[in-house]
């Protein structure tokens, strides 16, 4: 294997992980990532050689899946419908798993920006300049939407069952 | 964030949550939250949160990659995409042919054809026909400096331009020089030479608008295929036959592109 795919794959996992908690279904979080992946082998003489890769891929993911989504998130709820019918989980536990559709509905509620400061951070250990490089945004506002989100998803975790029983509907 | 004296911010309550406190402000906010129970039930809510999530998505990031996900599959199927676009293009070309034999059945000569081409192509088969048999000054850079060459034609050009690799085919990049354009724009000229003494020239001018479909033109003796792609206008002119250039515009045309 060459030096690119080598740095490329090691990635791969991260990269799948965020995809995952984006779109919360295996096989689209695979296309996101695919479609990541392609670009950064068309555009791998335009990366930063000093910068960091993960977050150069992460970016990449991102944006690919706002440009896919937008249009499909205006049309209404069908995301969080399919999500807390279809919580895809390999952790088979029962209490766990209402975890994850509370955790996972919850980060649903949130706008796309503090959804991904939440994950970019939170799981994809970005430091707080790097999450703001990322997602094109100044490291203020990263921190104001990083509470935010954290904010929101408290007040869901901790009041919002009903909640999703009203958008399930 | 960094400094013990400053008053404590909900930055650095994230920045404990996240492990990315400084060691030196790590006391002040450990005993800001014991003073202040409203802020600890806040951190160890978000802890919380933060640990779920990992927990739960620990295991896709510990998955086996997919065989599609593989970085020798995305380059097959990048190549499948790109085989694509080329028969597409090839197909063109047939068409144009097809067309022009249409054209010079109906009219009986190729000047339809010949007025509806643009200046760029007389322009580079101009230069063509200049350079190619100017034996001691062909290039004005030479390619040993290959570098400052696409550099310098990038810069000119207002636009990064890349000399293709052409080896394959046997041709050496010789140099390239800077031209004059007939239009406001400004034009570089590639030149590229085989073991027979075979010139072939890649011509780029910015400036251009319109189509990007490959043309095919041929005057006199020589062949040029020209496209515009982006912005910029492509010519590659040899004295040699239309099967031997069309291979090597695909693979120009192909090196030259924008990644997409």
């Amino acid at each position: 294997m060459d030096e690119t795919a080598i740095h490329l794959e090691q990635h791969i996992p991260a990269l799948r992980r965020y995809a995952y908690a984006l779109v919360k279904q295996n096989d689209a979080a695979d296309d996101l990532v695919q479609d990541c992946l392609e670009r950064a082998v068309g555009r791998w003489h335009l990366r930063h050689r000093d910068g960091n890769l993960r977050a150069w891929l992460l970016t990449i993911l991102r944006n690919q899946f706002i440009n896919t989504y937008r249009q499909r998130r205006r049309r209404g709820v069908h995301f969080a419908l399919e999500d807390v019918v279809e919580p895809e989980t390999t952790d088979s536990a029962p209490d766990s798993s209402t975890a994850i559709r509370d955790i996972f509905a919850g980060l649903d509620t949130l706008p796309e920006e503090q959804r991904s400061v939440i994950l970019l951070v939170g799981v994809e250990d970005l430091s707080y300049d790097e999450a703001a490089r990322v997602l094109g945004l100044p490291v203020g506002t990263v921190m104001s939407r990083l509470s935010r989100g954290r904010a929101k998803l408290r007040e869901y975790l901790e009041t919002g069952r009903i909640a999703v029983l009203r958008r399930v509907k | 964030m960094t400094t013990p004296g400053i008053p404590i911010g909900e930055d650095d309550l994230h920045a404990y949550v996240d492990g990315r406190l400084l060691p030196n402000r790590l006391g002040v906010v450990e005993a800001y939250l014991k003073a202040n129970p409203g802020a600890a039930a806040q951190v160890s809510a978000w802890r919380a949160q933060r640990e779920t999530l990992r927990d739960q998505l620990a295991a896709k990031a510990s998955e086996p990659i997919p065989a599609r996900l593989r970085i020798s599959s995305i380059r097959a199927i990048r190549r499948q995409r790109q085989l694509q676009r080329l028969k597409l293009v090839a197909a063109s070309v047939l068409l144009l042919v097809a067309g022009g034999g249409i054209g010079w059945m109906a009219r009986g000569d190729w000047s339809a054809l010949r007025s509806a081409q643009p200046v760029m192509v007389s322009d580079a088969i101009s230069a063509y026909k200049t350079f190619v048999v100017d034996a001691s000054h062909p290039v004005e850079v030479k390619a040993s400096e290959q570098e400052h060459l696409v550099k310098w034609l990038s810069n000119r050009l207002g636009k990064p331009i890349k000399s293709p690799d052409l080896t394959m085919f046997g041709f050496r990049l010789m140099g390239g020089r800077l031209l004059p354009a007939s239009s406001d724009g400004i034009a570089a000229q590639l030149m590229y030479d085989d073991d027979q003494g075979t010139r072939l020239t890649l011509y780029l001018r910015n400036g251009e608008t319109g189509e990007t479909s490959y043309r095919f033109l041929r005057e006199g003796n020589v062949s040029a295929f020209y496209w515009i792609d982006d912005g910029l206008g492509f010519a590659l002119s040899a004295a040699t036959s239309r099967e031997r250039l069309l291979p090597i515009v695909e693979a120009v045309y192909r090196q030259v592109q924008p990644s997409r």
